[in-house]
């Protein structure tokens, strides 16, 4: 019994690294209904990143954070601004197949870089602390990765609805022509967007090189696991996500307790079940 | 007095139709003037041609962005080991077999993705094709994940000697470009394929006209999956040994066929084929800088999406109002005093 309950609870932990995942992907179709098929490759490449600023710098993956973050956000503007902004439109064909192209552009470098041997990033004692909780023992690191997400999707949440830069980010969503006409620069917003999506895929990044190792080909893995969350949670609903990923962890941790080969997989059928029985995911936005 | 003629053969599309019929038999007699690495290069041009031009038929006709009809790929290339290891069938009646088998699951598997609308839907075939790479990693006798090889004997019954089962191997997957190009050729000209070009241009317009769009699309889909499959068990009938990460690779199956699809023109019967030569023309130059051509090629796929969303043959087709393949209708005011 207690066995299953901590194979629950490791679940419910791991589901806090996927709802990171889930949360950048969630942001950008939230503002401006784009699905960045690079979105796995750019955890990746702010996993990798970090290794670089923790082998250079000497310093602890959470300093490294305090570069990649911002690195990661100006990469964000930049690229929405420099390309992704030219293919938003009514055709979905030109913004799947351009990120699918950056998808590819973004593994190949990282291959070219720092070749395809699994990299880690080491922090340290945090790494197998834990604390006991009755019998269970609970790991710091997927403890504090869970209140990561809980909190970056708390401040999210916040941000949406109770800042200037949310409001604009709800005026762009709802209708871009009379955002436009309103003041608002569209094509600055979006990039403000992509800058913080991809600020919360630097965390994600870093938090999943310090949990396991990683090597330029997992991004599409990945992309496929935040998906997952998104699509189980209910699209459009931050909360939701968040409740998807834990959905998503439990179903993998009690796949791999029965096979460790079934890890994956039984993430991918219960994300299979969840669309066969409630197409629009368990917690979707409440139609207005 | 002048009355409009609606044709659709140009002169253009009959005089490449006479140079198709031609180029066909110079390359059906390949085995007997091409050497043994050039004859392999050419049946792996064929095959994906053919995988181009079906996702060509799903993306570009159809709006069903895959990623993910690797899993077809794979699923046919297994079907071709399991059937012919385990039910003792013909390579070849198998692969077929793995083809119509192919056509059964994705029906149950479309009514799941369906569900799944534009770019999420390309994500859903993803784990689809995931969910079919992590199964056949867990089947034991098929080699688990490390694969398996076709047995000698198996490869034996294909034909006599080496050089005589390579020329099958060549002619096979020429035959399946030919009937996968005329298939979805013939389709678009067809009352069905109709149907598909107005659902590309508008779905309201095309359902305000009673077209059901969701049929429609499934038909597209199961069609495709069951002839990729097909190409799947031709493409693992080349390489004789099978292992589910080669099988379900997202990157061979999928990332080459939408470069070569994008960049040669989506939404075309042309652009699949002169994007498939234009592909092997950089592979063939610049495969020996490895990863290099691979960043190469997606940034080529991205400058077209963004500059020419139509792809080469886009770009010649509107400069010269050419097509070879009649497919759009053209009006033409007759004079009487010439028939």
């Amino acid at each position: 019994m207690i066995e299953w309950i901590n194979v629950l609870v490791q679940g419910v932990l791991l589901g806090g690294l996927y709802a990171l995942f889930a949360a950048g992907l969630s942001l950008i179709f939230g503002v401006m209904r784009l699905v960045n098929i690079a979105h796995g490759d750019l955890i990746i490449l702010a996993a990798y990143l970090g290794l670089s600023t923790t082998i250079m710098f000497g310093v602890h993956p959470f300093a490294a954070a305090l570069l990649v973050l911002p690195v990661m956000a100006i990469i964000g503007y930049v690229l929405q601004r420099g390309i992704l902004n030219q293919t938003l439109g009514p055709d979905i064909l030109p913004p799947l197949l351009v990120t699918f192209g950056l998808s590819v552009i973004i593994q190949n470098a990282l291959l070219e870089g720092y070749s395809a041997d699994p990299q880690k990033l080491s922090a340290g004692a945090i790494e197998t602390a834990s604390v006991n909780v009755g019998s269970l023992t609970i790991g710091i690191l997927p403890l504090l990765t869970f209140a990561i997400a809980v909190a970056v999707i708390a401040g999210l949440q916040w941000m949406f609805y109770s800042t200037a830069l949310g409001r604009g980010f709800r005026a762009v969503s709802d209708n871009q022509d009379i955002a436009q006409l309103m003041g608002l620069n569209k094509a600055h917003v979006f990039g403000l967007a992509m800058a913080l999506a991809l600020a919360v895929t630097g965390i994600a990044g870093i938090l999943l090189g310090i949990r396991t190792s990683f090597d330029p080909s997992i991004g599409g893995g990945r992309l496929i696991f935040g998906f997952e969350a998104v699509i189980i949670g209910g699209l459009g609903n931050i909360w939701g996500t968040l409740a998807g990923g834990v959905i998503l962890g439990v179903a993998q941790t009690i796949g791999a307790k029965i096979d460790p080969g079934w890890q994956v997989l039984a993430g991918h059928i219960a994300f299979l079940v969840v669309l066969a029985i409630r197409p629009n995911g368990l917690f979707p936005r409440v139609q207005h | 007095m002048r009355s409009p003629a609606v044709y659709r053969a140009t002169r253009a599309s009959r005089i490449a139709m006479v140079v198709a019929a031609l180029g066909l038999i110079v390359l059906a007699a390949a085995p007997w003037w091409a050497g043994r690495a050039d004859l392999r290069l050419m049946g792996e041009v064929f095959l994906y041609l053919s995988l181009a031009c079906l996702w060509n038929l799903m993306a570009g006709y159809a709006g069903l962005v895959s990623v993910g009809q690797q899993a077809f790929v794979g699923f046919g290339g297994y079907m071709l080991f399991a059937l012919t290891i385990f039910g003792g069938l013909p390579p070849i009646a198998a692969i077929l077999i793995g083809g119509l088998l192919a056509a059964l699951l994705s029906i149950p598997i479309a009514s799941l993705i369906f569900r799944l609308k534009g770019a999420y839907f390309a994500i859903g075939t993803w784990v689809v094709a995931e969910v079919f790479r992590l199964t056949f990693a867990q089947i034991a006798s098929l080699g688990g994940g490390s694969g398996t090889s076709l047995p000698v004997g198996i490869v034996r019954s294909l034909a006599d000697g080496r050089s005589a089962r390579e020329a099958l191997s060549y002619w096979l997957a020429l035959g399946a470009a030919i009937v996968v190009v005329s298939a979805v050729y013939l389709f678009l000209r067809s009352r069905r394929g109709l149907a598909l070009t107005a659902i590309r241009d508008s779905e309201v317009a095309a359902s305000g006209l009673g077209i059901d769009i969701w049929r429609t699309k499934l038909e597209v889909y199961v069609v495709t999956s069951a002839f990729t499959a097909i190409i799947g068990g031709l493409i693992f009938l080349q390489k004789l040994r099978i292992s589910p990460d080669a099988a379900f690779s997202v990157n061979d199956w999928t990332a080459f066929v939408i470069f070569i699809v994008v960049i040669g023109g989506i939404g075309t019967l042309e652009g699949p084929i002169i994007g498939t030569l234009l592909f092997f023309l950089l592979r063939e130059t610049l495969a020996d800088f490895g990863t290099i051509y691979l960043m190469v090629l997606g940034v080529v796929a991205i400058v077209v999406m963004l500059k020419a969303p139509k792809g080469v043959w886009g770009l010649i087709r509107d400069r010269y109002d050419l097509e070879l393949f009649p497919l759009s209708y053209r009006i033409k005011l007759n004079d009487p005093k010439d028939p």
